[in-house]
């Protein structure tokens, strides 16, 4: 009794001391976490979030405890990735965050400045001072920057409209269970 | 001939009866047309006509756009009304931009549409061009632009031509009724359609249960030494084009590779027909006939329509509903897809129109899985739709992806099979949907860091370039300066001097 | 507009159903069932009923717990099923605590306590064969000589029912041993098999020839489903004529044991048992149709259901054999069972186009032959082209792709470069 209780405890304490050893010398020299979510994040450094750039964003997200939606670029695919790699919950989060939203320029609005051009991370605006500027759908990540830099709050975030380009099937939502107890409710 | 094994398939009920021994009807002209202008794979077409404008029979309505594309001909003459959102015939029932015809109840035919008489002198190229023009996609309901298949034999070279007339679906005798009326018609379609492809094979699969078919295709193929006419087992989906090609080459299509990469393609019998027709008479694909049909349909028969026509007027003229649809189908009851009301237009790739009643969809209550193995016996593809399913209820994506999910060609043989009635099919659709939104977000999310380092190069370059000037601007400045200093000691030292 | 899911395809379906699967699977069991209870008189009839009964109370209670609906998952009749198989595989007077502890495990232990139908990593009537035969090995081994019902030996309703519910003495008069524990206890004496043969005054009627047939008739003892051997398999034909079950578990199963059993008996006949014994007896046809050709506990693929078959074979030869006990059919199942997950893991159906290991196949080399001369490279053109589209008769009439027609990957098709 007395043999197994010492053995016991002293190969714990072995293991044990092995372990701290093993996390105190050979540390992981950084992050692998980090590194995964900077390379889900859009890499725009668009500093919407508010914070200086997306390998920052990552460090927040993880250490802090930063809300998955920081990231408007993003959108509901990055918060769903995000939640994924996190193991962090975000069925609460997807109300808030509707789908992708791209920049819309109201011609009537549009006064030429380009100051929205200078602030477009991804080279999304194009045009010249005096005229009237463009979206290029397929380049806008839909971050907003240009919204608020522009004098006359001509553009405006729309969201993708619903196409059958874009439809997708859902998962079928019935689950067995419910599906058996709404037939038997009908031959009630 | 021999045939070569097959793997998978289901033999579901043929519900061919009823509309297989009725002639082909032509359906009285409908007094709108809805024409959608995405009736293909690839690029919508782009309008050609103006609200307001008269059109003639096979003018063309809009034109195809970019390298994938097909273009769109009025299927009757009369006057644009609208050019906007309709309801496509989706599952989701959302709107496409659809051109709406008004018909005068002329039907007269565009000036500018004539007929070649002799199509057999048509070059290849020739060929494929005239069938571009006059819109020809696929029939059986892929709706991939045929043009570009019959290309296929310039670029690279094809052996066999198979001609898919199995019609594998339950319901559907559209192909069979045109077998049997039209068999001269079709079997010049098959010789042309083998003039541009320049193959030196031609084989017309039928499948076993379309014996007249298979009499009045060998009968008009008697003359051609060098079309094959065979009978092929009824067994679904014999009808898949890479399933035939095994069946009759004994060849597998390599995975991501075209059916041309082993020197065969694949067309089907309706197709062969609207290649006919564009070569010998000039017309564009404008009507196409469509097997009206399903337990609730009080007269289910074949229809020759005009592209367009909305399925409640079909339904009108085949009697009506004789009892309440529990599900609208437009296509085959295996892979055709559920519509979500009858006003809705048939379009090119609409091979079939089913109202079915309740007894006929027999859902019944999903049960658990138990595992039975009867989707793995019955995949034709060789997957295990029940590994897949079990990881897609919960959303495990890439688990499925590694069951390969992305090789399932929607058959439905599994879910047909399934004694749990599990919705199988609607999992890997579901599955493909997000694997596809994923492949985009991350097409998208490489494109972004891309953009924003050119951006990041180019701010970096102007700011080098700024730099430089300044720094020359200032070189300069202090030359400048420098140069009336020396002056004015010079100046001074000449003053001192003096 | 109505926002809804719709259905994808197909429109139409097969007819079977889970239930009718079971029922199908109970129906092929009555005849064995029948004749069992012929065989060994009243008792056998109480347990029956007894496992039944049982078996549908306790899944009741689990449904009920679950808050699962109970009507229409005691209708699937797998519970019943379960309960059928489990009596069949005990001995046929054993006590009515027995079949009611029998049918509480395999119900509750075996089955709903991974969620349910579908979800049982083990075959729940040899999960709960093996407990009690672990647990309860005196009553589990305690076998009789077939005593026919309404015969002069075989004991009367009233007498079964002292058997059955008060475990009075009156089994001992009819106790036997079974061939497989006859020859297990022999062996292990020295005897030769020939010896035991004759030495035995159950098989005194015969060599091997007329054992054969009374093993096939089912007038040896054993438990209930180990009597006609030829009633069971009858049932398994039918099964296979309705494509209920696989030809490949009953083959792969029976095949293999006949050979391993055939090349033993070659080597030594005086050791090892002649095959037609190891066949006919035990419960090597019961499983071999109707235990390990259950759907949930088997793997999917043909290939691996002739894996799992012939491994079951392999196991209940080498522990009748070699093992400690006479009887290996409940072990080596549920060795199996263990096993499926691993063999649907690595025993997948070959991919259309592709390899075993999923790589493309390579393109044809005939094509080179014909054209090999014009410097036409497949690989090169399988590498660079995507199939944008299937053609088929009969395919969706949709008009705009679904997006899971690769529109995007058709644009990128070679051809058109």
């Amino acid at each position: 009794m007395i043999t197994a209780i010492i053995i016991l405890t002293v190969v714990g304490a072995l293991l044990g001391l092995g372990l701290g050893a093993a996390s105190r010398y050979l540390p992981v020299k950084e992050d692998p976490v980090v590194e995964h979510i900077t390379n889900l994040l859009p890499g725009t450094q668009c500093g919407q979030c508010g914070y200086a750039g997306c390998r920052q964003a990552a460090t927040a997200l993880i250490e802090a405890d930063a809300p998955l939606t920081l990231c408007p670029p993003g959108g509901p695919t990055l918060v769903k990735q995000l939640a994924e790699a996190l193991g962090r919950d975000h069925t609460d989060l997807e109300e808030s965050s509707r789908g992708p939203a791209l920049a819309w320029v109201n011609r009537d609005l549009c006064t030429g400045c380009t100051k929205c051009i200078r602030e477009c991370p991804t080279d999304a605006l194009v045009g010249a001072a005096k005229q009237i500027h463009v979206v290029l759908e397929d380049a806008c990540t839909g971050c907003g920057a240009c919204v608020s830099v522009c004098p006359t709050n001509g553009i405006v975030m729309q969201e993708v409209p619903l196409t059958l380009s874009n439809w997708q099937w859902p998962k079928p939502q019935q689950t067995a269970e419910q599906a058996i107890t709404v037939l038997e409710d009908s031959h009630r | 001939m021999r045939l070569f094994g097959l793997r998978g398939g289901v033999h579901p009920e043929a519900s061919k009866q009823r509309t297989a021994e009725h002639g082909i009807t032509r359906l009285p002209l409908p007094n709108r047309l809805y024409i959608p202008l995405q009736q293909h794979i690839g690029e919508p077409a782009e309008p050609e006509v103006t609200v307001g404008q008269k059109v003639l029979k096979g003018q063309l309505l809009a034109r195809s756009q970019g390298l994938i594309s097909a273009p769109v001909h009025a299927p009757s003459s009369g006057t644009i009304v609208a050019i906007g959102n309709f309801p496509a015939p989706h599952p989701s029932g959302l709107p496409v931009c659809t051109i709406t015809l008004e018909t005068d109840g002329d039907d007269r035919w565009c000036d500018s549409i004539q007929g070649s008489d002799d199509p057999f002198a048509l070059t290849p190229q020739q060929i494929a061009e005239r069938v571009g023009q006059a819109g020809v996609v696929g029939m059986g309901g892929a709706t991939f632009p045929s043009a570009i298949k019959l290309n296929q034999g310039l670029q690279q070279p094809i052996h066999t031509l198979i001609v898919n007339g199995s019609e594998c679906e339950p319901y559907l005798t559209c192909d069979d009724r045109l077998m049997r009326e039209r068999p001269a018609a079709v079997i010049e379609g098959v010789r042309l359609t083998a003039i541009a492809l320049k193959v030196q094979r031609i084989v017309i699969a039928i499948e076993d249960n379309k014996l007249e078919a298979l009499t009045a295709m060998r009968a008009a193929a008697t003359a051609m030494s060098d079309v094959e006419v065979i009978k092929v087992p009824s067994r679904y989906p014999m009808g898949w084009d890479k399933q035939l090609i095994r069946l009759i080459t004994g060849q597998e299509v390599p995975h991501g590779a075209r059916t041309a990469s082993i020197g065969v393609c694949v067309h089907n019998v309706g197709t062969v027909y609207a290649v006919q027709r564009a070569l010998r008479d000039g017309t564009p694909l404008v009507t196409r006939i469509v097997t009206v049909a399903g337990g609730a349909i009080g007269e289910p028969q074949n229809l020759e329509i005009p592209i367009g026509t909305l399925a409640s007027e079909l339904i009108e003229f085949c009697g009506g509903l004789k009892k309440k649809a529990a599900r609208l189908v437009m296509g085959g009851p295996m892979m055709g897809q559920i519509i979500p009301h009858d006003s809705v237009p048939m379009v090119k790739g609409s091979s079939g129109l089913l109202a079915l009643s309740l007894k006929e969809i027999d859902d019944g209550p999903e049960r658990p899985c138990i595992r039975c193995g009867r989707c793995v016996e019955a995949c034709p593809v060789g997957l295990m739709p029940v590994e897949m399913a079990a990881r897609l209820r919960v959303d495990d994506i890439e688990g499925a992806r590694d069951y390969g999910v992305q090789d399932c060609i929607g058959c439905s043989c599994c879910s047909y099979v399934c004694p749990s009635k599990i919705p199988l099919v609607h999992y890997f659709n579901y599955a493909k949907g997000a694997l596809d939104t994923r492949q985009t977000a991350a097409a998208k999310a490489q494109q972004t860091k891309e953009l924003a380092q050119a951006r990041q190069t180019r701010l970096d370059a102007q700011t080098a370039a700024r730099n430089a000037q300044r720094a020359a601007q200032k070189a300069a400045r202090e030359k400048q300066s420098s140069t009336p200093q020396a002056a004015s000691s010079q100046t001074q030292e000449a003053e001192g001097q003096a | 507009m109505k926002i809804s899911i719709p259905h994808a395809a197909p429109h139409v379906r097969n007819p079977g159903k889970v239930p009718s699967l079971m029922g199908a699977v109970i129906v092929a069991l009555a005849p064995v069932t029948g004749f069992a209870i012929y065989q060994y008189g009243w008792p056998a009839l109480n347990l029956v009923a007894l496992c039944l009964i049982s078996a549908i109370l306790f899944e009741a209670l689990c449904l009920h717990w679950m808050g699962k609906p109970i009507k229409t998952y005691l209708m699937d009749g797998s519970s019943l099923l379960t309960a059928l198989l489990l009596a069949l595989s005990l001995p046929p007077w054993a006590p009515w605590w027995i079949a009611v502890f029998g049918s509480g495990f395999a119900v509750i232990l075996g089955k709903q306590i991974f969620g349910g139908i579908g979800q049982n990593p083990f075959n729940p009537a040899m999960l709960a064969r093996v407990a009690l035969l672990l647990s309860f090995p005196v009553e589990m081994t305690t076998w009789i000589a077939p005593t026919p019902l309404l015969s002069t030996q075989a004991p009367g309703f009233f007498d079964a029912l002292q058997i059955t519910f008060l475990d009075s003495g009156l089994v001992d008069a009819y106790t036997h041993a079974t061939l497989l524990g006859t020859v297990k206890t022999e062996l292990a004496q020295g005897l030769g098999l020939s010896q035991i043969w004759h030495s035995s005054p159950l098989f005194s009627t015969g060599l091997s020839t007329g054992l054969a047939d009374a093993m096939l008739l089912g007038s040896a003892p054993g438990s209930l489903g180990e009597t006609s051997t030829l009633l069971i398999a009858i049932g398994g034909f039918y099964l296979l004529y309705q494509r209920i079950i696989n030809w490949q578990l009953p083959v792969s199963m029976l095949g293999t044991l006949t050979l391993l059993s055939v090349i033993f008996y070659l080597l030594d006949p005086e050791r090892y048992s002649h095959p037609m014994t190891h066949l006919t007896s035990g419960g090597v046809m019961l499983a071999a149709f109707f235990i390990i050709t259950d759907p949930v506990t088997s793997p999917c693929t043909t290939r691996g259901q002739l894996l799992f078959g012939a491994a079951c074979a392999l196991l209940i030869y080498v522990i009748r054999t070699w093992g400690g006990y006479p009887e290996g059919v409940a072990f080596a199942v549920l060795l199996m069972n263990a096993m499926t997950p691993l063999i649907d893991h690595y025993i997948r159906p070959r991919r259309y186009g592709r390899t075993f290991r999923g790589k493309p196949i390579p393109a044809p080399l005939s094509l080179h032959m014909q054209h090999g001369g014009k410097g036409f490279n497949v690989s090169a053109m399988t590498r660079k082209q995507r199939e944008p589209s299937v053609e088929s008769t009969s395919q969706p009439a949709t008009t705009v792709p679904d997006r899971t027609a690769p529109v995007p990957q058709a644009q990128q098709s070679g051809e058109h470069s």
